[in-house]
Formats: structure tokens, C-alpha cells, sequence
């Protein structure tokens, strides 16, 4: 018996498909064109500034108040999600205000608060309050405990997406809470919370640039204080906008690397999914590999 | 049923005609309510080392109930539960009170049972190794290399030795379980405990279940075990106990229980499941 030939059918048409993405493209292209030919805009100015010290002394900044304030948030959120989950009423409570208030109150106005601490209490201590609340410290408290109360909330959902069979089987064999969530709950919830961490951390990396009100030099407010002097003010958001994107991209990027790792012990891991999108919307990798017929009986 | 709902347990006796053994577990006038729901009326059973007694029962009878008030994962609210000399769940003190056990003294009562879960519940985040050592090396303190010495001898006794650096997603359900049944036996329980071990297989998969569990009986474990796999329970039961509507309605040998019942109620369920 000879082996029916494979099947190479082209592709369905989908004629609505190429007119809709044709027409985006020509408008998004339009826009582009647009903004980037303005003679408004000064791009030789753009280029000059983007290795300006000032800026990338501006983007340290921003980048160690993202990471400083997202731990803050993260061991902040966990500790708050177990007391939530806690058997202990107090503990419960108190996590539920905790999220209540810090969730209920707009970031600014922490920041704010927090900056002027010194006009509730004059001295910590001994310590003038001025001189211990700098606005670095003033910007990681008001970023930070904010960030603690949407961690929270990440975290206990991510909790609650493990199974119940898992902490059950530890009961059983003799573990105690505390180390079911350590070696087991835990590590299977930091499935569900990294995500949605990546985006609070996206989300942080822009964020930081509200602490400008409190005068404190990161990206934004370098940007800020060098178009106050030269009135390049488009051009220098743009330089900005330039580190926020390469900064959110590399965050993206770290995202889905970690992602992956977590998604060890899964049968099927993860790839790019953009990536594989434009592969099979091209055909790129529209191969028929031939069948070998002798593996069947 | 007697007014007294905290009767004492006499351990050393012993089941009619047999040798004096020790009992491992005794179960006296158990009660279990969720809300107002008397899930458990008062459920006696008294288990001797190496026996293996099969509970047999229509969904919703409480079986799964009472083998999680056997290790504590349900506190009971009348009767006593007393394994290998520990009654489960409280501390009696001096003026007869009793005292709801805290956390760490309740861990270690349930080191002493082993269970098996119909979902097989093993940790998804760990390799098969690691789910077998966890609670040996975490909770019992034993030295890592022993443990993984000692899970590996229970994989080889589970015909998975090649498997130990599998994630339980990489293996099929019944392999699953058998990892699951090598874990519980990691702690060395004096007695193991199985809640429909086979309910969640492809029939295909349910006889190397089966075979693992006769082994552990041939072995002399003792073991309480609740099946749907009416075959299974006349070979390898000691005693089958067929429960219904939270009481027991009928004990004994499986000659006796699965082949002549003397109960409607037993030959209507096993009319169903032979
Ligand atoms: N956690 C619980 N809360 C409320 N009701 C429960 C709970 N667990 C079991 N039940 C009820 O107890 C009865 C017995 O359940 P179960 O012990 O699971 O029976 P079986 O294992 O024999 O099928 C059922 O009616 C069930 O709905
Ligand atoms: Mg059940």
C-alpha cells in the first residue's frame, strides 16, 4: 500500500484581515510621520541630551527608588496578605485597615504627608524629624507602604489560587502552617503573583516620577529642571520618555525570563507569544515535515 | 446509642478469637456536625496492628469525614479518637476538661498517619524526591541524606525508582499516586490512611494502584481503607465496614460482609458495584 500524499493546503483568505491591519498601519505611520517631521521638534536636541549627566544621574535615581520601594512593597504586601490569612482576629484587622487606608488615599498625597512629617512630630528622638525624613526616605515611605497595600492584595489572590488538597496533604503529614506556606503554598503562588508584580513594578518605574513634587533628582525631575533653564521642554520629555520605555522594556523582558523559570514542573512552558503570533500569522514556519509511515503498523 | 459521650477506650483488648495485638487505632462513638448537619452519629472502630480493614459506603455516608477525624484534619464533636495511645485532637486536663491541642502538639499526632488522597494532591513545585523528603526532613528533622536514602528505597518499593527527578505533571495518575503513597509512607506512620485512592484513575491505571496497597497489606501495614473496588476489598480486607448515613451498618470479614450481607441497605450498594 503507498502512503496517501500529505496535505499542503495554502492558507484560508481572510481579505478583512489585510484591509483592517493595511489601514492601522497607514495611520499609525501618518501619525509617526507627523510628529517625527515636526519643525517644532528639535531631534538634534533629543540626541544631545539623552547622555546628559544630569539624566542618567536621573535614571540611577529612578531605578534604585523602583527597586528600593518595590521591595518595601513586596515584603510589605506578604507580610500584610498572611496576617489577612492569619487565624488571629487583631492580625486580620489590623492587614484589612492597613489595605483600607493606604489603598484609599491617593499616592501623591502620601508622599506629600510623608515629606512633611516634621510638622506632626517635630523630633523622632532626639533626631529633628527633618533631617531623618530626606525626601529619598520620604519618596520610599510614600511610594513603598503604597505599594505594600496592592501587594497585598496580589499576594493573598496568589495564596488563594493554590488548591486546597496542597495544604491539606502537609496537614497530614505533619507540617506546620508556617512551613506550608514556606515550602509549598508560596513558591505555587508566586505563579499567579508574578504577573501582576510585574506590572506594579512597570508601573512603579513611572510612579517614582510623582515624587518631583519633594524636589527629589530622579529622571523626570532632572528632565524638569533642565527645560526650566533652556525651554527644550518637548525635547527633553522625549529624552525621558526614551529611559522610561527602555527601562519598562527591560523590566518586561526580566518579567518573562522569570516567568519561565517558574513555569519548571509544567508540561508546557511558555514561549513568546507575540513572537509566535507574527511567526504564524507570516507562515514563517510553515513547514510539513514528512511522516514517517514505518513508525505505524 | 449510650448517654456517656465520652467513653474511655480499654487498649489492650482485643477482637473476639484473635491474639492479643495492639490496637492502633480505636474510634469511640465518633460525631461529626458541619452546621447542623450530623454528618457522624457515633461511629465505633478499633483497628489492631497489621489489619487492614476496607470501608465500603454510598457517597455522602461520611466516610471521607471520618478518616480525616482519624488524623485531626477534623476536630469531632463527640466520642474520642485515640491513635497509637494519643487521643486525637485534645489534651485532657486535670479537672476532665478537655483542651483543644495547639498547632505544634497536633503536627505531631499526625506524623504517626500516613494519608492518601483521591486527588493525590502531591506539591506540584517540587521533583518527586523532594515531594517524598519534604516532611520527613522538615517536620521529623531527619538528615537530608537519610531521607533521600529512605525515598528512594520507597520509590524502588513503588516500581518508580527512575522517576525521582520527575515533576508529578510529567507522570501519568496512577504513577502519581504510587508517589503520593511512597510520601505518606516516608514518615513511617503506624497506620495509613486512604480516602478512594483509585476514584480519580483511568481504569487502565487502577490495578498498579491496587498492587502497591496488597504489597503494603502483605507487608503488615496497617491500613484503613476507603474503596470503591469491591474486588480489591474482599482480597485484601481483614474486615469491611460498610457505612451509611454516618454510622456503621454492617462489620466483619469480607466472606461475610461482601458475600453474605445481611443488611438491605449493604446488598442494594453492592448490587451496584459488583
Ligand atoms: N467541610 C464540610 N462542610 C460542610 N459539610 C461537609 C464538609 N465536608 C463534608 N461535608 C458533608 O458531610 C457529608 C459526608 O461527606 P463525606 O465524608 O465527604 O462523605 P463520603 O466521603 O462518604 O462521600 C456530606 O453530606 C458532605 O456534604
Ligand atoms: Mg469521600
Amino acid at each position: 500500500m503507498t502512503p496517501p500524499p500529505l496535505i499542503n493546503a495554502l492558507p484560508a483568505r481572510r481579505p478583512s484581515r489585510w484591509a483592517v491591519g493595511a489601514l492601522a498601519l497607514g495611520f499609525s505611520a501618518y501619525l509617526i510621520y507627523e510628529f517625527a517631521a515636526s519643525p517644532n521638534i528639535q531631534w538634534s536636541e533629543v540626541w544631545n541630551y539623552v547622555a546628559n549627566g544630569q539624566i542618567l544621574a536621573g535614571l540611577g535615581l529612578t531605578l534604585v527608588l523602583t527597586v528600593v520601594c518595590m521591595v518595601v512593597g513586596i515584603i510589605g504586601g506578604v507580610l500584610l496578605a498572611i496576617m489577612k490569612l492569619s487565624r488571629n482576629p487583631v492580625l486580620q484587622s489590623i492587614s484589612w485597615c492597613y489595605v483600607l487606608f493606604f489603598r484609599g488615599t491617593p499616592v501623591l498625597v502620601q508622599i506629600i504627608f510623608w515629606f512633611n512629617l516634621s510638622l506632626v512630630f517635630p523630633n523622632i528622638g532626639a533626631t529633628p524629624t527633618n533631617q531623618l525624613i530626606t525626601p529619598f526616605i520620604a519618596a520610599v515611605l510614600g511610594l513603598g507602604l503604597n505599594e505594600a497595600a496592592y501587594m497585598a492584595e496580589i499576594v493573598r489572590a496568589g495564596i488563594g489560587s493554590v488548591d486546597e488538597g496542597q495544604s491539606e496533604a502537609t496537614a497530614a503529614s505533619g507540617l506546620t502552617r508556617a512551613q506550608t506556606m514556606r515550602y509549598v503554598v508560596l513558591p505555587q503562588a508566586l505563579r499567579a503573583i508574578v504577573p501582576p508584580t510585574g506590572n506594579q513594578f512597570i508601573g512603579m518605574l513611572k510612579t517614582t516620577s510623582l515624587v518631583s513634587v519633594i524636589a527629589t533628582q530622579e529622571l523626570l525631575t532632572s528632565a524638569q529642571h533642565i527645560y526650566s533653564q533652556n525651554f527644550l521642554t518637548i525635547e527633553l520629555l522625549i529624552v525621558a520618555s526614551i529611559w522610561y520605555l527602555v527601562a519598562t522594556t527591560l523590566a518586561t523582558a526580566i518579567q518573562s525570563v522569570i516567568e519561565d523559570r517558574l513555569a519548571a514542573g509544567d508540561r508546557t512552558r511558555r514561549t513568546s507569544d507575540v513572537l509566535a503570533f507574527w511567526r504564524q500569522t507570516l507562515r514563517l514556519d510553515r513547514k510539513i515535515s514528512p511522516i514517517d509511515w514505518t513508525l505505524t503498523k | 446509642m449510650s448517654s456517656s459521650n465520652l467513653p474511655t477506650t480499654a487498649a489492650t483488648e482485643s477482637a473476639a478469637g484473635t491474639p492479643e495485638k495492639t490496637v492502633i487505632v480505636d474510634a469511640q462513638q465518633v460525631c461529626k456536625r458541619f452546621g447542623g448537619n450530623l454528618v457522624l452519629r457515633g461511629v465505633n472502630m478499633t483497628v489492631h496492628e497489621g489489619e487492614v480493614v476496607c470501608i465500603l459506603g454510598p457517597s455522602g455516608s461520611g466516610k471521607s469525614t471520618f478518616l480525616r477525624c482519624l488524623n485531626g484534619l477534623e476536630t469531632i464533636d463527640a466520642g474520642r479518637v485515640d491513635v497509637d495511645g494519643q487521643f486525637i485532637g485534645y489534651e485532657q486536663l486535670p479537672d476532665g476538661r478537655l483542651r483543644e491541642l495547639q498547632a505544634k502538639p497536633l503536627a505531631k499526632q499526625r506524623m504517626e498517619t500516613g494519608m492518601v488522597f483521591q486527588q493525590f494532591n502531591l506539591y506540584p513545585n517540587m521533583k518527586v524526591l523532594d515531594n517524598i523528603t519534604l516532611a520527613p526532613i522538615k517536620a521529623r528533622g531527619v538528615p537530608a541524606r537519610e531521607a533521600k536514602a529512605d525515598a528512594r528505597r520507597l520509590l524502588k518499593l513503588v516500581g518508580l525508582q527512575d522517576k525521582e527527578d520527575a515533576y508529578p505533571k510529567q507522570l501519568s495518575g496512577g504513577q502519581q499516586q504510587r508517589v503520593a503513597i511512597a510520601r505518606a509512607l516516608a514518615m513511617k506512620p503506624k497506620v495509613m490512611l486512604f480516602d478512594e485512592p483509585t476514584s480519580a484513575l483511568d481504569p487502565e491505571l487502577v490495578g498498579e494502584v491496587l498492587n502497591v496497597i496488597k504489597e503494603l497489606a502483605a507487608n503488615g501495614m496497617t491500613m484503613i481503607v476507603v474503596t470503591h473496588e469491591i474486588g480489591f476489598a474482599r482480597d485484601v480486607a481483614d474486615r469491611v465496614i460498610f457505612m451509611a448515613d454516618g454510622v456503621i451498618v454492617e462489620e466483619g470479614p469480607p466472606s461475610q460482609v461482601i458475600d453474605h450481607p445481611t443488611h438491605e441497605r449493604t446488598r442494594n450498594f453492592l448490587a451496584r458495584h459488583l
